[in-house]
């Protein structure tokens, strides 16, 4: 819902600036392949650290996540153009990606971490 | 109600008085458009696209949620049934993940290839990709029965039910891409779409990549991350 | 270019740019498509084929009316069996099925169409546009719709009405408590609706974003069309966790998968998270419009402008924001634990704060203003009332202690038929009479009109006021019958005759729609005129009935409330005086600029799905037919030809070029950038590419 309220008339208005600035410049052939050699390598970065996992400890769930953060940031970023499109377009995926993430991290800490101490001998939950 | 004769219309606008006030809303340079612009100057096609790809971020994190909330469930009777992730094969996936993460690159350069009227090009980008997704889809279903031979079946727990429907799902969205990408290619083959459209191609693109990126989640989530 | 949108049409002096080939309202020949277009579709087909928003609009609200008997003769039955204490008109079984069937009917098939119904009718007209942006999967959504309806209901019988709740509470929904058929037809036909609302979500929030008409910024659109596009937003990223949920009962129920399973370790609350993450949503998806409504009828009805419009329109968009945040209020004794239950109470109470600003600025609209009561005025005062009231009981159930007394009580049943009948639906009535004849070209009986509404009010009052008490007494939700001794049976009886004044008033209301338009079909009622209320909004500018191409030529706005400063502007001494008739300055709607053309490719897709609903049920092999026809018409939808009209509506590319001209000249700050600085397209701007031809 937050795209709603921020497309704000004074924001839609600079954003019109940008798609006009900006609109399917995106990269070079070449570019796009440098991009896709940094994700390979990112790719490889996250399975050298599963399979070294006793090395990188508690680090490893982090750097992953880490990882995964920067591959999809990329991804969307100048594959989907979003970098050089207009902000609209930013608002309305954000929009949806935030959330989902807040309204389901509510909901996994809430059915995880929150449980119910009266019920836990009931609930098969390990973390109880 | 359906019959409301047209006709009245423009007799309810019959009485005018001869000092007819200035209409409120007269002819204006806007009506030289056969079209009015859209507001905001954007494409209604791709604000769709991404209204829909925020849609979807809801419906693959929900799927991913009840995969992370239930992968670790065992029966209440205290025996111990399979999990899907005691059978990953990472190398295997990680082999296909690089696959479908490729397949991005041959997309965005068929995008940039049609925007600059090489239609060859295009086209040749076009299949490149819809074949390495095809190769992933291959992957899954050779996955998949791997699974089922160890005795992975859909019911076998909720972890494999979870499993199964959350990659399952983005498989199915992987080959709708892949239908829409080889329609794509007739299309630009038939000259149906030419460099005037090259907007369809980023867009049926921006989809692919889309199901890219909820890959690199799924890989990192429910794969690596023990 | 310039001379089509000027062009007198029809068999007549068709010019050079016409091409002349016999098919008057369609000018591309159909090339390059598997079949043949509708042409010039008259009678029944030019319903069934349309792309018309309006008519779209029409059979949406004629679809909602409908299924409004339904689940009101299914409430009815109930309110029978609870007459009398050990009531036996019907079986357990029975009652679970209706009042489950009666929910879903009533939130799904009556309250969100209606709202899609003014939706599409009015939010291109009040934006100044002469479609929405992809005609064709308007009608695609409607048409899932309306087949989405009829396969719900075709479990009464096939089995059995859906019978565990509209929440669907699995496990309790799943095989082993609901063998019927009846959870797989609610599972499916809520899937395919959702489509149908997912596809008309996009559709809207890219018409209101996309196709203003010059001028009309964000802060300029009417308050129905913002709270339109609130709900659009709200649907569009609801609509997915809803899906997410059915798709999982059904695999449990069609596949034995085991997401609901407790014997393999289920948690029976994943599902109660899932659906109200959408629920909640959804009950402000069905508020939402009818507050719309009620925010363009006060300020007409009162004679003043609504009290503190950006205010309003931001709690609009507040509540929507919000509304994400206090779904778990639904589940305060499911054991969900302290911390979340804290969480969400306090969220909930938040809540209260932006409505009970809309709340107060209606209001302050209606202090001091020539109040008119017509019938919609009465409709709306009502709901601002009604709801006060639902909204005051929805506030003690964000306290927790109180929510678990409350929980389960016919307590929470009169509170939420209090926000949803005494808000919702009387917001919605007030529509109807409202645009009535902007939509028909005739007014519904006055006098009828006051019947139905005093008649509604009385009977809405005297049913769920009543469940108050017995709520605070203790009597339970669904259960089917209550003990002689508990007490209950004198506030029963009263609610059922309660539902009797409910539902004499529907029959009136459906006597005035059918009585008046017999008469206005035989020529004794009058015409309406284009402004019949003095309206404030454009779609008032236009003639009633609203013509087939909306707008003769593109209005150009400067203002909110656009319509109305064009009738009464301030004089020498700043007081406002009346310099025309808004009958007057409306359009003729005597021009005919260019139409989408009719397309049989949405009806015939949306068979489909009901199609893989009833595969996915009986036989998978119907699924596949249901399938093929899904892909065989998808693909005759994209070789439709690529020239045809809807497919050129605002097409980034094509047209980049004249909005820059446009837009150019308004944002570098030319000579007449005159407003006050949000003007995305003004009306000063004009020495773009238009100019220059």
């Amino acid at each position: 819902m937050s795209t709603a309220t921020e497309t704000a008339p004074e924001e839609l208005h600079d954003e019109l600036d940008d798609a006009h600035d900006d609109h399917d410049h995106g990269l070079s052939d070449f570019g796009y392949i440098k991009v896709a050699l940094l994700l390979a390598v990112l790719t490889a970065a996250e399975v050298l650290i599963y399979f070294f996992d006793d090395k990188v400890g508690p680090l490893e769930v982090p750097m992953l996540l880490i990882l995964m953060v920067v591959k999809f940031e990329i991804v969307v970023a100048y594959f989907m153009h979003l970098r050089f499109d207009n902000k609209l377009f930013t608002w309305l995926f954000v929009g949806g990606l935030v959330l989902a993430v807040a309204v389901y991290a509510a909901m996994g800490t809430s059915m995880v971490f929150w449980t119910d101490p009266a019920g836990c001998d009931l609930s098969p939950n390990p973390s109880c | 109600m359906t019959d409301t004769p047209t006709a009245s219309s423009t007799a309810a606008a019959e009485p005018v008085e001869d000092d007819e006030p200035p209409a409120a809303y007269p002819r204006t340079e806007w009506d030289d458009y056969e079209i009015v612009p859209p507001t905001t100057s954007l494409s209604n096609e791709k604000m769709t696209m991404w209204a829909f790809l925020g849609s979807d971020c809801l419906l693959f994190g929900a799927l991913i949620s009840t995969y992370l909330l239930l992968r670790n469930r065992q029966p209440l009777s205290g025996e111990e049934s399979l999990r899907a992730a005691d059978l990953f094969d990472i190398p295997f996936t990680s082999v296909s993940s690089f696959v479908l993460l490729m397949s991005s690159l041959t997309m965005v350069l068929a995008v940039s290839a049609i925007s600059r009227g090489e239609m060859e090009r295009c086209k040749l980008w076009l299949l490149t990709t819809a074949a390495q997704g095809a190769v992933f889809i291959a992957g899954q279903v050779y996955e998949f029965t791997s699974f089922y031979r160890e005795g992975l079946g859909y019911t076998v727990s909720i972890s494999s039910s979870a499993f199964y429907t959350l990659t399952g799902f983005h498989g199915v969205h992987v080959s709708l891409g892949i239908i829409m990408l080889v329609t794509l290619w007739v299309m630009v083959n038939r000259g149906i779409i030419g460099t005037e459209r090259a907007e369809t191609v980023e867009i049926i693109g921006l989809y692919w990549h889309f199901v890219d990126i909820v890959w690199i989640v799924i890989f990192a989530v429910v794969y690596l991350i023990p | 270019m310039a001379i089509i949108t000027d062009q007198p049409d029809s068999a007549g002096p068709s010019t050079e740019l016409e091409v002349a080939d016999g098919a008057p309202d369609h000018d591309e020949a159909p090339r390059t498509g598997v079949f043949a277009r509708p042409t010039h579709a008259t009678g029944w087909r030019e319903w069934l084929f349309t792309v018309d928003h309006k008519k779209i609009g029409i059979m949406y609200g004629a679809a909602a009316l409908f299924w409004f008997l339904v689940g009101g003769i299914e409430i009815g039955l109930v309110r029978l069996q609870l007459w009398a204490p050990d009531g036996e008109v019907l079986s357990a079984d029975a009652y679970n099925q209706l009042f489950t069937m009666h929910g879903v009917t009533m939130v799904f098939l009556v309250i969100m169409p209606l709202a899609n119904a003014f939706a599409n009718y009015l939010v291109p007209l009040q934006i100044g546009a002469r479609d929405v942006a992809f005609p064709r999967m308007n009608a695609l959504g409607l048409w899932i719709f309306v087949f989405g309806g009829i396969f719900l209901n075709l479990s009464w019988f096939l089995g059995g009405g859906a019978d565990g709740g509209w929440f669907a509470y699995a496990p309790n929904t799943g095989m082993a408590f609901s063998p019927s058929n009846g959870m797989d037809f609610y599972a499916l036909g809520l899937q395919i609706a959702g489509i149908a609302s997912l596809l008309g979500a996009l559709n809207l929030l890219v018409t209101i974003i996309n196709m203003r008409c010059p001028g009309m910024t964000l802060l300029r659109m009417p308050v129905f069309t913002w709270m339109i596009l609130v709900v659009q937003f709200l649907l569009v990223f609801a609509l997915p966790v809803i899906t997410v949920a059915l798709v999982l009962l059904t695999f449990d129920r069609t596949f034995d998968s085991n997401f609901f399973n407790v014997d393999a370790g289920a948690d029976p609350l994943l599902w109660q998270h899932l659906f109200w993450i959408f629920g909640h949503p959804e009950v402000y998806i069905l508020i939402l419009p009818a507050f719309g409504v009620v925010s363009e009828t006060l300020p007409v009805f009162s004679r003043k402008p609504l009290f503190g419009y950006p205010i309003v329109v931001l709690s609009g968009a507040a509540i929507g924001f919000m509304g994400w945040g206090v779904w778990a209020h639904h589940m305060f004794t499911a054991g969900m634990g302290p911390v979340s239950v804290a969480a969400f109470s306090a969220t909930t109470m938040f809540i209260a704060v932006p409505t009970g600003v809309k709340i107060l600025n209606w209001i302050a609209t209606m202090w001091a203003g020539k109040v008119r009561f017509t019938v919609p005025m009465m409709f709306s005062v009502s709901l601002v009332s009604m709801f006060t009231i639902g909204g005051l009981s929805g506030v003690m159930h964000a306290i927790a202690p109180a929510d678990t007394q409350q929980t389960d009580t016919y307590f929470i049943v009169a509170h939420f038929h209090y926000v949803l009948v005494g808000g919702a639906l009387m917001g919605m009535f007030a529509g109807i009479y409202y645009w009535w004849p902007k939509a028909f070209g005739y007014h519904l009986n006055d006098r009828l009109g006051r019947w139905h509404f005093w008649l509604m009010l009385l009977g809405f009052n005297i049913t769920f006021g009543p469940m108050h008490i017995v709520g605070l007494q203790g009597m339970a939700r669904r259960h089917s019958v209550y003990g002689e001794f508990d007490g209950f049976e004198f506030w029963n009886k009263i609610a059922t005759i309660g539902y009797f004044f409910m539902f004499i008033a529907m029959t009136i209301l459906a006597v005035n729609i059918f009585r008046t338009w017999g008469r206005y079909r035989r020529g004794l009622e009058p015409q309406a005129e284009a402004d019949p209320w003095d309206g404030r909004t454009l779609e008032w500018a236009i003639p009633s009935p609203a013509p087939e191409h909306n707008f003769d030529y593109v209005p150009v706005v400067t203002d909110v409330d656009d319509f109305w400063h064009k009738k009464y502007q301030p004089d020498e001494n700043g007081k406002l005086r009346r310099i025309a008739n808004g009958n007057d300055i409306a359009q003729r709607g005597d021009q005919h600029p260019h139409l989408p053309s009719p397309s049989y490719w949405p009806i015939v897709l949306a068979v489909g799905l009901p199609l893989i609903g009833f595969g996915l049920i009986y036989n998978l092999w119907i699924a596949g037919i249901g399938l093929l026809l899904l892909v065989g018409s998808m693909f005759g939808w994209t070789l439709e030809p690529a020239t045809d009209p809807d497919a050129g509506h605002g097409h980034g590319h094509d047209d980049g070029d004249h909005g820059d001209g446009a837009h150019d000249d308004d944002h570098d700050g030319g000579p007449n950038g005159h407003d006050d600085g949000n003007g995305v397209l003004t009306s000063s701007t004009g020495n773009g590419e238009a100019a220059g031809d």
